[in-house]
């Protein structure tokens, strides 16, 4: 029983990686844009077919791969921001979120068409996995949440050593004051939407790892990653940690209980459980 | 194609527009009306298909009842059941914003979608339900025309009922929360409470259209439903139409359901080997539709009458 809850755990710990990489990117466009960006998940999906592309039509590792799929990410948010939500910034919130959801749903057209409909992986064959004590841990999985802490790290420099850096954080803390001291607010939207872009690639590509590539993969994983958003209060990337983890571990761990089908409603649940009681999330949000 | 095929392609086409008519008004209630975003539409659709499934095939082994009652109760039955659907996670949800409410409604329609898939005893699973019989087959015959016509008769009674919510003062407090929710709370109204009445009403009127589609169709499964495409052709159609105005909503619903059908036209004549590629391309088209209304037109075709210019 222990060494099966420790086995959990050790899947919990490797979908919260995943999670927490996608909520950083939608908790730091909410904090910079005021609106939750429902085409997140397809972004995630879209970083991990630029990687199959690599993977499976030149032979590159997913490593390697990983860099040109941030890259064509981080370009496909910023292509969509300027052609698309640049024009509805005066509108009201709600709109970019109706836009998003449309964007969403152009997204997986186009993964479709392009790499077609059905399950792809990036490596056939089973990984031999290593064993201690009865657990079983694949290589896979220690990459995954090695690179997710290597991301958070930088990102954490970046938030807190650098010039743009510090001015994200400061319109989101403070819209108007940040603006009236002279901050270049398009340019600090272009970053928000390369850096949300490349983490969610990188979150894409974690995800076809541990599971496989759809095009639905990322609207099935677009309610987990919000609700660790939510959790770690929206609009604070240190947060989007905490609740990646969180989400992650309950909705692995909860399948001790329930059927596995319904862990997307575990991760539900936990979000109106905290909407109810602490709307503004584990650490103070933006709400 | 021949004057009968044209006909019969005719009757299907409106008994479709219909249905997506009481759609696009429910979500008119709910977004329209009142600024609430409901991204689950497909989730209360496929509860009112499955809830008069139930209530109206004959007795069966493989799901829950069936318990051979009149059409008219199974319409009843599935606007009630949607409602308490929406009843129960709207009292949990209506004290919030409105962008935390629009990813509780995802995480509802996955749930259901999950349930339909996996609670055999009640849904039949993956295999869905069949024989569910024509509105009023058993007297006027199963007639295609006859099903339009209860469709359409069903349309004209939603829009109705909103049109006479939208104008009375219920409908008025509505408007006056979306567009500044604590002035209206500051007049002593409590806000969530008339956000839940609307938020129940157009999740009914969204029951309905789906046990409109379980008659018009005769069998559901969970295929059926593939959530996005049904909740995100709704949104096109009431975005197009004109949000807040019922007139808009017919006419986006109708336009809309024209230009989808005739998109499949086109990508027909491509041919059977490239038919996943064609929905798909279907499927952009309509999403770029989307982005070029919502930033040449917001206010849609038919906008809303002395609505506030933004």
């Amino acid at each position: 029983m222990v060494t099966e809850l420790l086995q959990l755990a050790i899947y919990g710990v490797v979908l919260g990686s995943i999670l927490t990489l996608g909520a950083i990117g939608v908790s730091l466009i909410y904090g910079i844009l005021r609106f939750a960006h429902f085409a997140h998940g397809d972004l995630m999906a879209l970083g991990a077919y630029f990687s199959l592309s690599l993977v499976a039509g030149l032979g590159f590792p997913v490593w390697a791969s990983a860099p040109f799929a941030i890259v064509g990410a981080a370009l496909a948010a910023i292509a969509i921001d300027q052609t698309v939500y640049r024009h509805l910034r005066k509108s009201p919130p709600i709109i970019l979120l109706i836009s998003s959801f449309g964007i969403a749903i152009a997204l997986r057209s186009v993964i479709q068409l392009v790499w077609g409909p059905r399950n792809q992986v990036y490596a056939s064959g089973i990984q031999i996995p290593w064993r201690f004590e009865g657990l079983v841990i694949k290589p896979d999985h220690v990459w995954i949440v090695l690179g997710a802490v290597v991301l958070v790290a930088a990102l954490h420099l970046f938030l807190t050593r650098t010039k743009m850096g510090k001015a994200m954080r400061a319109m989101s803390d403070n819209m108007d004051l940040a603006l009236v001291s002279g901050i270049p607010s398009e340019r600090v939207i272009m970053v928000t939407w390369a850096v949300g872009g490349g983490l969610a690639a990188v979150a894409g590509i974690f995800l076809g790892m541990d599971t496989r590539l759809h095009p639905v993969m990322g609207w099935s994983v677009l309610l987990p990653v919000f609700a660790a958003a939510i959790l770690g209060g929206i609009g604070r990337p240190y947060g989007a940690i905490a609740g990646g983890m969180v989400i992650g571990l309950a909705m692995e761990m909860s399948t001790v209980v329930i059927d596995p089908t319904y862990k997307p409603a575990v991760a539900f649940a936990l979000m109106v459980i905290m909407l109810v009681v602490r709307p503004q999330g584990l650490f103070k949000g933006n709400a | 194609m021949e004057m009968d095929g044209l006909l019969t392609y005719g009757v299907f086409f409106l008994t479709q527009a219909g249905i997506y008519a009481v759609l696009a008004l429910g979500l008119n209630v709910q977004y329209g009306l009142t600024g609430q975003i409901n991204i689950g539409i497909a989730g209360f659709f496929a509860v009112g298909a499955y809830t008069s499934a139930i209530v109206t095939t004959h007795p069966s082994t493989a799901h829950l009842g069936g318990f051979n009652l009149p059409f008219p109760v199974g319409v009843v039955a599935a606007m009630a059941t949607s409602a308490l659907v929406a009843a129960a996670i709207g009292r949990i949800t209506m004290r919030l914003r409105s962008d935390y409410l629009a990813i509780a409604t995802i995480g509802i329609a996955e749930i259901i979608r999950l349930a339909l898939k996996n609670e055999d005893w009640l849904t039949n699973g993956v295999r869905g339900i069949p024989g569910i019989p024509r509105p009023f087959s058993e007297t006027l015959g199963a007639n295609p025309l006859i099903s339009l016509g209860v469709v359409l008769g069903f349309v004209a009674f939603a829009f109705w009922m909103v049109e006479r919510a939208r104008s009375a003062p219920w409908g008025r407090v509505l408007r006056a929360i979306r567009e500044n929710e604590d002035g209206v709370s500051a007049a002593g109204k409590d806000v969530a409470h008339f956000r839940l009445q609307a938020f129940v009403f157009g999740a009914s009127l969204m029951g309905m259209a789906g046990a409109l589609y379980a008659h018009f169709i005769g069998f559901i499964s969970p295929e059926a439903f593939l959530p996005l495409y049904g909740t995100f052709l709704v949104w096109v159609m009431l975005i197009a139409g004109g949000a807040g105005n019922n007139w808009g909503a017919l006419v986006g619903a109708l336009a809309i359901w024209v230009l989808w059908s005739a998109t499949q036209f086109m990508t027909d004549a491509l041919g059977a080997e490239y038919a996943t590629q064609a929905g798909a391309l279907r499927v952009l088209l309509i999403g770029v539709l989307l982005q070029v209304i919502l930033i040449a037109r917001p206010q849609g075709l038919l906008p809303e009458r002395g609505a506030r210019k933004h």
